[in-house]
């Protein structure tokens, strides 16, 4: 069984038609990555399989280890093992940023039957998770993306991600606002997660990311589809040829 | 579920405390007049000059209106419907141990998940616990009598140390400091009383829990606490109250005095019934708290979490008159569905290098309406002094509001008033954040709401620290800090 089945998704947002008919299929193990211009409908994709309030389905199935995914609640999702990494990570002023990952892996733990964690194993864990992912060890111990430079904002959502375990990870334009050394550790972190067992989306606009997280598939989506599928040579044709290359099909056209 | 349903879940929580209990009581007649307040000084058996300390501040009160400046809404109150004095009777005489308190008050207390018992025991917290007017158990006395720290309730206070209650009765509330305070005065049946001698630090927390039984009735309690030179006491109060459909008065005053680099540290959870999703019925806590800085480097700070209540109308205020002395007051006030609160501090700088830091977070639910205000007064000798307040306001909803209403009056040129306010929404993304990691959004909301409290909570005791983040609905493990 496919971990992840798109099949013809339509998506609304706002009474305007982004997602026109999405197809996409995601196995344990592999790694996908979505490249595609401003406005394709991207993040769109990323939202609307969290379950973001607002966007809405107007046909199509999503299909996540059997469970029809669009039937789920957010948490119900993530409880599941779906992880998405926000492009934007939000801020939660005073609420410390171990406390709160501790609720949230406690949440899918309880889905799973699992023993809850106390504070003091969870804190540990945590700062295993952290050298090896070489991460800062203060960020741990201040609130929710608080004050973060957005450096330490997508580093903290990796963090997440390393703790969460999840089975099926986004990452939405993760690389978006990082120099090259954070851009290297957030790499690190995403490669030292992946495994036989776990699939990833990587939204990105570049290249460049894609340098260091080598993906299996590379797919292209423009005007709210996948208008080209390839290995990872897709990408390095992208980058030299650009976008306006795959607008060239009719569907590319209507987005402009 | 949708985000509404959440806060709707979240704030519209049944209340827990409001059950009744049906002990025989012994009840004054409905109504005020001289009458009704020599016969609760003689139900006491007090001295002739506290009956005329009561008839002073009831003839005072008769001059007096109520005040309408508050920012809150309510039908006017019928003063002659009140019933001014009940106690539960007791089945022994007085209790003077725990082991006779009536069993079934005690099975009370249990179910308030206050076990008197278990509070001696485990916890090292002394309790007095008050019981519509009258004080009925206060554990830990004679531990505490070792040290000379004297903790009882109010009538044996009068009873047994007239002196020290002569002396500082009024002193720091006069009896015509406003309508509630003189009506308080005329009319109060019991309270705490709490006395710490020189150079003793109280080696427990101290405790009342006030609770409010009978229908009809108002509770109009005291407490007054001297901390003597270098010493220190930490003081908690709890309050709940049965539901009931028609309103109830709640009119306390509380009077503190620190001397010569004395300490007092006060923490209130109240949680008074607040009325139903509606509106109706619920407690008018309407309160007079002040402390006075007497000595050099006193400090007085206050701590509130404010849940229940109708209407809340309480400023906890110090009058900073010793040199270097400090006041601080720490609030965190929620109002949901038809709850009303204006409540702030003031802080008096009279004497020299006196501070102050005032951190308020009002947080507004349903329809909810949320008022600080506060007075931050240097006077022209209070060179050096220095206040810092911190006021914010979270809205959850659209149909809840928030009001502040900071004032500032510096008479002295050397000194610093700093004001920061903010005002800000649970945010959609930060609710889908939580959620998008497992969180549920109940849990999510009682954790940002906890997030925006944290300052304040962290400096409650942490018993109730845990009392509190349970009001809020919230965990606090972890998140404070």
């Amino acid at each position: 069984m496919s971990m992840l089945v798109i099949n013809d998704l339509h998506v609304e947002v706002d009474g305007k038609q982004v997602l026109k008919g999405l197809d996409l299929t995601v196995e344990a193990g592999q790694v996908h990555a979505i490249m595609g211009p401003n406005g394709s409908g991207k993040s769109t994709l990323a939202h609307v399989l969290a379950g973001r309030p607002g966007y809405e389905v107007t046909k199509g199935t999503v299909t996540y280890d059997g469970h029809d995914l669009l039937a789920l609640e957010p948490e119900q999702r993530a409880r599941k093992g779906f992880f998405l990494a926000f492009q934007y990570p939000i801020e939660i002023p005073g609420v410390g940023n171990l406390y709160f990952l501790r609720t949230a892996v406690n949440a899918g733990r309880k889905e799973h039957g699992l023993e809850e964690l106390d504070a003091v194993d969870f804190l540990g864990l945590a700062r295993a998770k952290m050298k090896l992912l070489g991460m800062p060890q203060g960020l741990i111990e201040r609130s929710v993306n608080e004050g973060f430079s957005g450096g330490e904002k997508k580093k903290n959502e990796i963090f997440q991600m390393a703790m969460l375990e999840p089975r099926l990870a986004v990452l939405d334009e993760t690389d978006s606002g990082l120099d090259i050394d954070a851009l290297r550790t957030v790499a690190g972190g995403v490669n030292a997660l992946r495994g036989p067992e776990r699939a990833m989306v990587v939204i990105t606009h570049y290249q460049r990311l894609l340098d260091y997280i080598v993906p299996d598939f590379v797919h292209v989506l423009s005007a709210g589809r996948i208008v080209e599928s390839g290995g990872k040579e897709l990408a390095l044709e992208l980058e030299k040829k650009g976008y306006g290359w795959v607008h060239e099909s009719p569907e590319g056209a209507e987005a402009r | 579920m949708s985000k509404n349903q959440a806060f709707t879940e979240l704030t519209q929580k049944e209340y827990q405390y409001g059950f009744s209990n049906d002990f025989a009581a012994d009840e004054a007649p409905r109504g005020l007049s001289e009458d009704i307040v020599r016969l609760i000084s003689s139900k006491k058996n007090e001295p002739a000059w506290l009956l005329e300390w009561r008839l002073k501040a009831y003839r005072q009160w008769l001059t007096m209106e109520e005040p309408t400046w508050p920012n809150v809404k309510y039908p006017k109150i019928d003063y002659q419907d009140i019933i001014y004095y009940s106690a539960p009777k007791p089945k022994a005489p007085a209790p003077g141990s725990l082991n006779e308190v009536d069993p079934e008050m005690r099975a009370m207390f249990d179910k308030l998940g206050i076990s008197l018992r278990e509070q001696e025991r485990l916890s090292g917290i002394a309790v007095d616990a008050v019981v519509d007017s009258v004080s009925v158990a206060t554990t830990f006395k004679d531990k505490l009598a070792t040290m000379g720290v004297i903790f009882c309730s109010f009538s044996e206070a009068v009873r047994e140390h007239p002196d020290l209650v002569k002396k500082y009765l009024g002193s720091v509330v006069p009896i015509g400091d406003n309508y509630f305070a003189a009506l308080n005065s005329a009319v109060f049946s019991d309270g705490s009383f709490c006395f710490v001698p020189k150079g003793v630090r109280c080696p427990m927390e101290l405790s009342t829990y006030f609770r409010i039984n009978a229908a009809d009735t108002g509770q109009f309690e005291r407490t007054l606490i001297i901390a003597e030179d270098d010493s220190f006491v930490s003081y908690l109060e709890g309050c709940t109250a049965p539901m009931r459909d028609k309103n109830q008065l709640h009119a306390a005053v509380v009077e503190l005095i620190a001397l010569d680099r004395a300490e007092i540290k006060y923490s209130t959870v109240q949680n008074w019934y607040p009325g139903d999703k509606n509106g109706v019925g619920g407690i008018y806590n309407f309160v007079t708290k002040r402390g006075a800085c007497r000595g050099r480097k006193s400090k007085i700070s206050w701590t509130q979490v404010e849940t229940g209540s109708a209407i809340t109308w309480k400023y906890p205020s110090v009058l900073l008159m010793g040199d270097d002395s400090v006041g601080e007051f720490y609030s965190v006030a929620v109002v949901n569905n038809h709850q009303q609160a204006d409540t702030g501090t003031k802080m008096m700088h009279i004497g020299k290098n006196t501070s102050s830091t005032i951190i308020s977070k009002g947080i507004s639910a349903g329809q909810g309406q949320n008022t600080y205000r506060g007075l931050v007064k240097i006077a022209k000798g209070a060179v050096g002094a220095r206040n810092y307040s911190q006021c914010d306001s979270l809205l959850i909803g659209d149909k809840c509001g928030a009001h502040t209403f900071p004032y500032i009056e510096a008479r002295h040129p050397f000194s610093q008033v700093e004001h920061e306010a903010t005002t800000s929404k649970i945010s959609d993304d930060q609710l889908f954040y939580c959620r998008q990691r497992g969180i549920g959004q109940e849990d999510a909301v009682s954790m940002i709401v906890n997030g925006f409290c944290k300052d304040v909570m962290k400096k409650l005791p942490m018993e109730f620290a845990v009392e509190a983040q349970k009001l809020l609905g919230v965990s606090l493990e972890g998140s404070v800090g």
